[in-house]
Formats: structure tokens, C-alpha cells, sequence
């Protein structure tokens, strides 16, 4: 029987923390069995094709366009709600209203609700004979059943990202540095832009790194209110599933790698922004 | 006992009320019958994928092809395991308008005019979208004299008409009649009815000039049966379909009865119009498919893939 002291001293490095190697393990079982196989599986399946079929399957002029439909419009939801989830976060953390718990609670709706349900309600709201569609209608701007429709499926189910990993940093960095900004005599602008907005741009580039994965992704709000149609209104996931249903599986994992891919470097890239912001301040 | 039955999109009610009359023709009630509801494609996937099947009831043979060749759940000759190529019923694809079809939409050729919004789901995915666009093209075919590079313009045509491409047949009826998106929706003929059974005095059903003689097949999974001890239920369904009994109940969801009693007992609400079929004009479903909707097929080049 040793004691716990005297194996630290005899040489080997060891975190004071137990339970080091148990955890590890676990993690990398855990890991491997619930993503990096799957993912595996997913990127050997389009090399069953041959490779100047796998090149024209995901070159395709409509493969193409779903991609940059999905990349583009869930880049652009992203942005909007960094933008009106700083908003929120900071109504939220700053102020104190009455029902300020109950719209608290609200935030997390899309994170809840089955997106399904989602894409159901924004289609009969944004409808031609919808109350906000039909509003809209006489402007002339049309939002289900075109791309747009995307976008706002988008902002909708990405929006708690983006208020929920703001939200604890604005309200861990608190008033102080905000008032001893004001005794220095910055202006309020300069108060935001100066002090409270480089404390948060991690926070609000991880947010919105989160928010554009979530986006990229979604299939099932969407396909009720874009459209689906070929080259315009066509998003890449619904593209994987016409793929499978014409059991086109090597097609589909096609397409499925090169969203992994685009997802990954668009992630790597937000990351390093984010390290660089943070290393900034 | 369950029966599982994975079926395509419009036979929620009709499957519905076959169960009850199946429990009941068998003296035992024992025995349920489960029934799955999608887009054909994607129920024939699923169901090659590894659901738990015991018959399917799809829209077209060729889903059940799809089966028989990928996962070889059933011979290869399936069809001709039933009478009337396995299929107890018919059906048609109809065109569902708003009242007073206020566009004067009679025929194929007023869909493919500038302005009229055409409501049908994506041929890919959806069974009864793509016997409505084999409808079209033989239309198209037998007014232009049998020249493809004029038919598929047809069709491409029809197919510029359509603001909303859903999945499968159901959702396009709810963006046709509850989003009110479109003038006309290309419809199975039993969701037309079922559409103004939903909502009187909304909608009217134009019968075109001509349209397709569908045959929505059913077989049971011998694999799957036989493994799961179910084969005598199984044929006992099938075989039940095609009774006098359950025919009329077919008809009065508005499926086509093959029973010639049923069907003039039933003459009035389905009238009588050409019907092509896919064995005569385009030479079976595998090679409708393969031409039509296979990746790089006739439909794929219609929309520029």
C-alpha cells in the first residue's frame, strides 16, 4: 500500500485530478462510437462512385445552387441574429421589466420545438393568406414559397444560439467597466464600441459559428416554407433526401461530405477569428 | 397479431377504414392492422432500409421493383402474384380548381399557359406526382404528333408553371387548398374528392381530356413475413382487398374498384375519360423510370441538373 503522495513523487506527471485516464476513455469511446464512426461511414460512401461521377455530382449546376443557398442564406440568418440576439441578450441582462422571466423562457421555443411544427407555423403566417404574408402581399413582397422563406426558417430556429452564448458574458462583465468608462468621459457610442463590444465579439463569434452550423443543417422547418424548387428555392439537405429517395445513396453522402466540409472550414475559420478577438482584448 | 402495413400518402383514410372490415371478416380480433403513411419513395426506402413491414401498398410498381431488386425481400415476379397486376384498385390523376375555375382551366394545354400557377409535388419523391407527369407527357404526345423534343418543351413548360414543389402528394393538397398557392393542383383523383369532401363549395374537379390509368400495387414482404410468422394474415389482407366488400369501401374513398359491379354501382363519381397506361405508351415502370426520373433522366433535364 502505497500512498497516494509518494506515487506522485516517484517521476510520472500526473493531474491532481482523479479520474483522468477513466474519463478519457470514456470520452474517446464515446466519441467514436457516436461520431467518428458515423462520420467515416459517411465520407467512404461516395468513393463507391467512380471519381469523374463523384466530381459531376457534386459540380452539378443544381447541387451547386442548393449549396449556396444553404451556406448563403444560413450565413446571412446567422449575421441577422448575432445582431437582434445582442439586442435581446442585453434587454435581458441590463434591464429588469415585469415578465422578463416568461420572455427569457421564450427564447428557448425554437430550440424546443419540433421543426416541423416550426415550418408549419411560419408557412401559415408568411402564406399569401397568412396575417404577416398577406400584409406583405400588398407591398408586393413575397416570403414563403421563395428563397427568402429559407432565410427566415433560418433566423427563426438559429436565434437562442446567438442569445444564449451572449447572454452569460455580457452579464459576467457587468456595469463597472461601463461606469468607470463614463467617469473617464467616453461618450455612449464609444462606451459600446470601445469597451462593451470587443469584451463580447468572442462570444458573439462563437454564437454566430453555432447559429450557422444549426442553419446550414436544417431541413425540417424549411422544406414547409421554402418552395423546394430546383435552382431556386432547393436547400443541399432537402437535395440529400431526394438523392436517398431515388436510392442514390453514394449521391447523397456526396453531397453530405461536401456540407461537412464547407461546415468544417467555415467553423475552423469563425474559431480562429474567435481566438483572435479573444487574444485581443 | 400486427400486420404492418407501409403504404403511400393518400390512403390514410381508405386503410383506416379497411382495417376494421379486415378485423372484422376474420372473426378475430386478435388480429391489427398498422398502417405507415408517406411518399411512396421514401416509404419504399424505409422499408428497404429495414422497417418492419409486412405488406406494402405503394403507388407505383416500381417503388415495390425497388424493393425486390435492392433488398430482395420479395421475388422479382411479384406482380404477377395477384390478379389485375396486384393492384385491387385504381386510380387517376384529376385537376382540382377553385370555384368557378375562374382561369377556364379545362385541359393539359390551358396548364402550360403564362400566369397559371400549377400545384403538383416533385416526381422524385412523390408516387402521384409522377403518374400526373407521365399523364401530361402522353397528352403532350398524342397533340403533337409523337415528337419528344415538342413534349418534353410541354412539359418543361408545365413545369415553369409551378411555384411549389413539395415532397409528397398530401402536401401539395395543403399548399393547393389551405396556403391557397396556385390555380390548379394536379391531383390524385381520391384526394379531390377528399379535398371537397374537406371543404364544400371551394373547389371543383376538372376531368382533362386524358389522363393515366394508375395502378397502385400491393404485395407482401415473403422475407419479412416468413420471418416474423405473419405470411397467412398477410395473404389473408391481400386476398380481402379484393372482395366485394372491401371494394365498395375503396370506392366510397373514391378509389376505382376493379369488382364491374362495384365500379357501375359507383359509375357516377368516376367518370369515364382515355386513360393511357405506363405498359402500353411508355413501356412498363422500370423503363419509365429509368427515361423519366432516374438522376440525369428526362425530368433532371427539364430543371437544367
Amino acid at each position: 500500500m502505497s500512498a497516494p503522495g509518494i506515487s506522485l513523487a516517484a517521476g510520472r506527471a500526473r493531474s491532481v485530478l482523479p479520474g483522468f485516464r477513466l474519463s478519457l476513455g470514456f470520452t474517446l469511446v464515446y466519441l467514436a462510437s457516436l461520431v467518428l464512426i458515423p462520420l467515416v461511414a459517411l465520407l467512404l460512401r461516395p468513393f463507391e462512385l467512380p471519381l469523374p461521377e463523384l466530381w459531376d455530382a457534386i459540380t452539378a449546376p443544381r447541387v451547386l445552387s442548393a449549396l449556396r443557398l444553404s451556406f448563403g442564406m444560413a450565413l446571412a440568418a446567422a449575421l441577422i441574429d448575432a445582431v437582434f440576439g445582442l439586442i435581446i441578450a442585453w434587454v435581458l441582462v441590463r434591464y429588469r421589466f415585469p415578465g422578463k422571466a416568461l420572455l427569457d423562457a421564450v427564447i428557448d421555443l425554437p430550440f424546443a420545438l419540433p421543426t416541423a411544427v416550426a415550418g408549419i407555423a411560419l408557412s401559415t403566417l408568411y402564406a399569401p393568406n397568412g396575417w404577416l404574408g398577406s400584409a406583405l402581399m400588398e407591398y408586393g413582397i413575397r416570403v414563403a414559397y421563395t428563397p427568402w422563406g429559407v432565410l427566415v426558417a433560418m433566423v427563426f430556429i438559429a436565434l437562442p444560439f446567438t442569445v444564449r452564448t451572449i447572454q452569460p458574458v455580457l452579464a459576467e462583465l457587468g456595469r463597472d467597466s461601463e461606469e468607470a468608462a463614463a467617469t473617464l468621459g467616453a461618450t455612449r457610442l464609444q462606451i459600446i464600441g470601445r469597451v462593451v463590444l470587443p469584451a463580447l465579439l468572442p462570444a458573439i463569434l462563437t454564437g454566430v459559428a453555432l447559429a450557422f452550423a444549426r442553419a446550414a443543417g436544417e431541413y425540417g422547418s424549411i422544406i414547409f416554407i421554402a418552395g423546394n424548387l430546383p435552382n431556386i428555392s432547393e436547400i443541399a439537405p432537402l437535395l440529400i433526401v431526394i438523392n436517398l429517395e431515388q436510392y442514390d445513396y453514394a449521391g447523397a453522402a456526396a453531397v453530405g461530405v461536401v456540407m461537412l466540409g464547407a461546415s468544417f472550414i467555415m467553423l475552423l475559420a469563425l474559431n480562429a477569428l474567435q481566438s483572435w478577438a479573444a487574444k485581443r482584448r | 397479431m400486427t400486420l404492418v402495413n407501409v403504404s403511400y400518402d393518400p390512403t390514410r383514410e381508405l386503410y383506416q377504414h379497411l382495417a376494421s372490415a379486415f378485423a372484422k371478416s376474420l372473426k378475430a380480433d386478435n388480429v391489427t392492422l398498422r398502417t405507415s403513411n408517406s411518399g411512396s419513395g421514401s416509404q419504399a426506402r424505409a422499408v428497404i432500409d429495414g422497417q418492419q413491414a409486412d405488406v406494402v401498398t405503394l403507388a407505383l410498381a416500381a417503388d415495390i421493383d425497388a424493393i425486390a431488386r435492392t433488398a430482395k425481400l420479395l421475388p422479382a415476379d411479384w406482380q404477377k402474384r395477384l390478379p389485375q397486376n396486384s393492384s385491387p384498385y385504381t386510380s387517376t390523376i384529376v385537376f382540382l380548381v377553385r370555384k368557378g375555375n375562374p382561369k377556364g382551366l379545362r385541359d393539359w394545354n390551358d396548364l402550360v399557359k403564362p400566369g397559371v400557377g400549377v400545384i403538383t409535388p416533385n416526381p422524385k419523391t412523390s408516387g402521384g406526382a409522377r403518374w400526373a407527369y407521365l399523364a401530361a407527357w402522353s397528352y403532350a404526345g398524342k397533340q403533337l404528333g409523337a415528337n419528344d423534343g415538342k413534349t418534353r418543351d410541354f412539359v418543361g413548360r408545365l413545369y415553369k408553371n409551378v411555384p411549389v414543389l413539395d415532397s409528397g402528394a398530401r402536401g401539395s393538397t395543403v399548399t393547393f387548398t389551405k396556403r391557397a398557392i396556385g390555380d390548379v393542383l394536379l391531383s390524385w383523383e381520391n384526394e379531390a374528392h377528399l379535398a371537397l369532401k374537406e371543404a364544400p363549395g371551394q373547389f371543383e374537379i376538372v376531368y382533362p381530356s386524358r389522363s393515366i390509368l394508375a395502378e397502385p400495387p400491393v404485395a407482401l414482404l415473403d422475407r419479412n413475413v416468413d420471418r416474423r410468422g405473419t405470411r397467412a394474415v398477410a395473404e389473408a389482407f391481400l386476398k380481402f382487398l379484393y372482395t366485394p366488400e372491401a371494394q365498395e369501401i375503396q370506392a366510397r374513398d373514391f378509389f376505382r374498384p376493379r369488382d364491374p359491379k362495384v365500379l357501375a354501382k359507383y359509375s357516377k363519381q368516376f367518370p369515364r375519360i382515355e386513360l393511357t397506361t405506363v405498359d402500353s405508351e411508355f413501356g412498363g415502370w422500370e423503363k419509365a423510370q429509368a427515361t423519366h426520373f432516374a438522376d440525369k433522366g428526362v425530368f433532371d433535364r427539364i430543371f437544367g441538373k
